[in-house]
């Protein structure tokens, strides 16, 4: 193998799984550590840089970033990294001060459909450079979907109000209650760029026998939540099935549960562990006691004058054909009818652009999407961008707030006249965290800790009320107790090939194995020769360049610990543990624009 | 030396031996010796070894005296019996603990002071009376622990850290131990557990007084340019007359050398060992040969390592002595003190 090129970016980016994997690219083991010493502010602005929710996305983030964390390599469970990030919005003190301020106008107008977070990111990154920014939503409040799907229980109005008000309090124009009802309209009031953030917003209908009979008794899973947040549902029957298996579902049955639904069971067409939900929605709702029950395919409503009954289903399992994929075939079981008042159907979202007219110079594909960028998420007209669940269907809030950073920072760049498709890499700072000759500027003593659980409000307390917050956050002590399962994978082992003397005191030393020296190879080769085996051939092997002995150091990053004792037992430094802090450049930085080489 | 504990993570694809045992389980505490020390790796190949052969960590006694070296016998094996002794006296206790109990592993772990100095007598009859043993000497020609004075092993010739050169003849323990009739003896190098794990491993097997010197350089006082024991000399001047592989019963291990080149050797224990040979010439079967050999290579200013010399049917200090098989503190007391019956006719028997 050639010797690893570790000034690419992204090859400790990499190392950052966490990082890596979050849509945001969220500096995560340098906030935990902020939360580690008590400094929540720090760790909040950090966050609030990144991925601009911070108390929302701690409480309902879809966090890609545990199941990638190097602690679940290790052992049972990652790091909650989720949950510390709530800490860190429910510790700090008063940050108004550290915002930005309204900027003096650049007189560029910048047009933002949907008031959900992909546009509020959008707003709050150009609204800081002087863009003028209005935001409509058909809603009277900012939020979009994070207000009107996501039940109280789970994500109180007083979150929301506060980070959207820190957005709208950039300078920021909102104008709720008012839906565009037209593009061309929209396109005729010559702003200077038109980002379009109106998420998914139609749930999938479920066409089967009994459908316009029962209609009063079916609901829309997404409607019907939102229709619960603004309060004009507050109550449904004592029996209810709700169709899907996805975090909507969950949220239709917890929130069910609240408004008098006593029987309320979950039927999902799949097994129970393909479910699309998060595994801990679903131990969320089992602890409410909903039954989940799978491979059942509802065939039809039952109805009596009018009146639903329940739901006929199909029993079902799943066979793989020769090329592995799935699929439900009828098990033979008789079919089962569960009685029931009231059903909510939640089986999916899709997008909706009835307001964008044809001959508005925005091409859409065959699945009626509109043509997107993947990179800057331009659409075909060039003053038009998409981000969020309305750019690519539907996803979460940290993808939309992903893209939300890369179509502010297009806009930004059309804007002032920079070609769009050049992207700036991302801004890193290296430096050692050397202190002295066995102190690190960072704690390597790694905790043996398993996951701290998040305290939960009392379940009889907690289904009285649903707008009772289930999940009380860790308090002070579990959240430090947390914060130290961080690995810190952000600092790095850095080798000088030049100082080595082969010495091996880093192989002895290093409890998880990673370290080889070894003659060079084919990296399938090397793999195979490694002192422990190679369990994950997508986590990176660094390589030197060639040693003295002709040898190369070779090291599976996969579960280094980050303890930093090769560079303790080393006696020449030729390891050092550095910390890369690495943040995505957003619109407006000074940095200078570079097009990146492939890593 | 380090301010935290080596983490109890281990890699979750460790393999683990016969006894459900992965090596971390070998493990002592935390090394306190300087950064790089190659007694550090001396001690990863003895942990390693211990893995391979499975060996329950209850039934080794490690034995050590005074010196940077004898500090290491608390990094490996926690779950051991082990004894710090008395400056240069760990062949004593050696012998003492292995006379009172014959079932144990011995394992004395020395250094060139402790050894070739203050215990060089000590060292000359553990291995003249074919005590049962392993005995490592980890060697790095100075001083450590009082700052890099030259050791009796310091070649002459070689340069101090300061810039001195030795004038004094060295003794090689190696020509000692074979002319004191040692039935195993080896040397390795610290920085190639290749070669030295299955050393260890096939001297632990050895019924007999196995002897390894081990050069293992000293960061700190002796790896310098001018030394003739640092990790840049020990590495030009090493001439390996052969490399081993250690094969225990339940394991074989596909020997596919060219033919000619391989020689097994069987153990009194029942494993074998693999002998690849570099130099065709070697033989180390024979005493004589491999003294001649040792000597005319060290004038040429080359470090002989590999088996040296092996003589697989040894007899051991139990057998010369004709002592009871078990172990004293299992004996009982009537056995112990057969009364005076047996007491008058052991006398008269000497009238």
């Amino acid at each position: 193998m050639k010797p690893t090129d570790i000034a690419a970016p992204d090859y400790f980016h990499k190392v950052v799984d966490c990082q890596w994997a979050c849509p945001a690219h969220t500096p995560v083991p340098e906030y935990i550590r902020l939360i580690a010493q008590g400094r929540y502010s720090d760790a909040y602005m950090i966050n609030w840089k990144s991925n601009v929710f911070p108390g929302i996305l701690g409480r309902t983030c879809d966090r890609p970033c545990e199941p990638a964390c190097r602690r679940g390599r290790v052992e049972e469970t990652p790091v909650a990294i989720c949950r510390l990030k709530r800490v860190a919005a429910d510790f700090k003190d008063d940050i108004k001060q550290r915002l930005p301020r309204p900027a003096p106008k650049n007189g560029k107008r910048i047009a933002l459909v949907g008031g959900g977070p992909a546009s509020l990111t959008v707003a709050r990154d150009l609204a800081p450079l002087g863009y003028h920014c209005t935001v409509f939503d058909a809603d009277p409040e900012a939020g979009g979907m994070m207000r009107t799907q996501i039940p109280k229980f789970r994500l109180p109005n007083s979150v929301i109000d506060e980070e959207t008000g820190y957005i709208l309090g950039l300078g920021v124009d909102f104008k709720g209650g008012h839906r565009i009802e037209s593009m061309k309209a929209l396109l005729s009031e010559k702003y200077d760029a038109i980002f379009v953030g109106s998420g998914a917003p139609r749930g999938r209908e479920l066409d089967i026998p009994g459908r316009k009979e029962a209609a009063a008794n079916i609901h829309i899973g997404i409607e019907w939540l939102a229709n619960v947040s603004f309060g004009h549902v507050d109550r449904i029957g004592k029996r209810v099935i709700v169709l899907g298996g996805g975090n909507t579902a969950m949220d239709c049955c917890r929130t069910a549960r609240r408004l008098g639904g006593e029987k309320v069971t979950v039927v999902v067409r799949s097994g129970f562990d393909e479910m699309k939900a998060s595994p801990w929605e679903k131990e969320d709702a089992i602890h409410e006691d909903i039954p989940i029950l799978n491979y059942m395919v509802p065939v039809a409503f039952k109805h009596v004058a009018g009146k639903l009954i329940g739901v006929t289903f199909q029993h079902v399992k799943a066979e793989y054909d020769a090329k592995g994929r799935r699929n439900l075939v009828p098990s033979g079981d008789p079919d089962q009818t569960i009685p029931c008042d009231d059903v909510l159907v939640a089986v999916g979202q899709e997008n909706a652009f009835p307001w964008i007219e044809q001959d508005c110079g925005i091409e859409f594909d065959k699945w009626h999407m509109p043509k997107v960028d993947p990179k800057t998420f331009a659409s075909t007209n060039p003053k038009v961008f998409f981000g969020g669940d309305a750019a690519f269907g539907p996803k979460n809030i940290i993808w939309a707030v992903a893209h939300g950073h890369d179509a502010a920072l297009s806009i930004h760049k059309m804007l002032s006249g920079e070609d769009i498709s050049e992207r700036p890499l991302p801004e890193v700072q290296i430096s050692s965290q050397k202190m002295g000759i066995h102190e690190w500027s960072y704690d390597n003593d790694i905790s043996v800790d398993k996951r701290y659980k998040v305290p939960h409000r009392d379940k009889v307390v907690a289904l009285k009320d649903i707008r009772a917050e289930v999940e009380l956050g860790y308090d002070v002590k579990l959240a430090l107790g947390e914060a130290h399962r961080c690995l810190n994978c952000d600092v790095q082992t850095v080798f000088s090939t030049s100082l080595c003397i082969e010495c091996d005191a880093c192989v002895d030393i290093c409890p998880m194995d990673c370290i080889t020296f070894t003659g060079n190879g084919e990296e399938s080769d090397l793999r195979r020769r490694l002192k422990a085996p190679s369990l994950h051939p997508d986590q990176d092997l660094y390589v030197s360049s060639d040693l003295k002995t002709g040898r190369v150091m070779v090291k599976d990053e996969d579960v280094c610990l980050h303890c930093g004792l090769c560079a303790e037992r080393c006696p020449t430094g030729a390891w050092d543990m550095q910390k890369y802090l690495i943040e995505m450049t957003h619109a407006g930085s000074t940095c200078p624009t570079k097009s990146r080489s492939a890593a | 030396m380090t301010y935290i504990a080596k983490p109890k993570f281990h890699h979750p694809g460790l393999k683990k031996n016969e006894l459900g045992y992965t090596h971390r389980d070998y493990e002592g505490k935390i090394s306190t010796l300087c950064a790089g020390c190659g007694h550090d790796s001396i001690t990863a190949s003895i942990i390693e070894a211990c893995y391979e052969l499975s060996i329950e960590p209850h039934r080794v006694a490690k034995i050590s005296g005074i010196g940077c070296s004898s500090k290491t016998p608390d990094y490996f094996l926690g779950n051991s019996h082990g004894f710090n002794s008395v400056h240069g006296r760990m062949p004593s206790v050696l012998t003492g603990a292995n006379l009172a109990n014959r079932d144990l592993i011995y394992l004395g772990v020395s250094g060139d002071g402790d050894s070739a100095s203050i215990g060089f007598g000590q060292f000359a009859h553990s291995i003249r009376r074919g005590v049962n043993m392993t005995y490592i000497v980890e060697n790095n020609g100075v001083y450590g622990l009082t700052k890099g004075q030259f050791s009796a092993t310091a070649d002459r010739g070689s340069k101090s850290k300061k810039g001195v050169t030795n004038t004094d003849n060295a003794i090689d323990l190696v020509a000692i131990a074979l002319q004191l009739g040692a039935t195993f003896v080896a040397r390795s190098f610290s920085g190639d557990k290749s070669q030295l794990v299955p050393l260890i491993a096939a001297a632990i097997g050895h019924k007999g007084a196995s002897f390894i010197d081990v050069i293992s350089p000293c960061i700190a006082f002796n790896n310098h340019a001018g030394s003739t024991k640092s990790f840049d000399y020990v590495r030009e001047h090493n001439d390996a007359v052969n490399r081993l592989d250690v094969l225990v019963g339940r394991d074989p291990i596909a020997v596919d050398y060219a033919p000619g080149t391989v020689q097994v050797v069987e153990q009194h224990d029942g494993s074998k060992i693999a002998l690849r040979k570099i130099d065709a010439d070697y033989d180390p079967h024979d005493r004589l040969g491999a003294m001649t050999f040792l000597q005319k290579h060290a004038a040429k200013g080359q470090i002989v390592t590999g088996l040296l010399y092996v003589d697989p049917d040894a007899e051991d200090l139990h057998e010369h002595l004709n002592t009871v098989e078990t172990p004293l503190n299992t004996l009982e007391a009537d056995t112990l003190c057969p009364g005076s019956a047996v007491l008058d006719k052991i006398n008269a028997s000497l009238r």
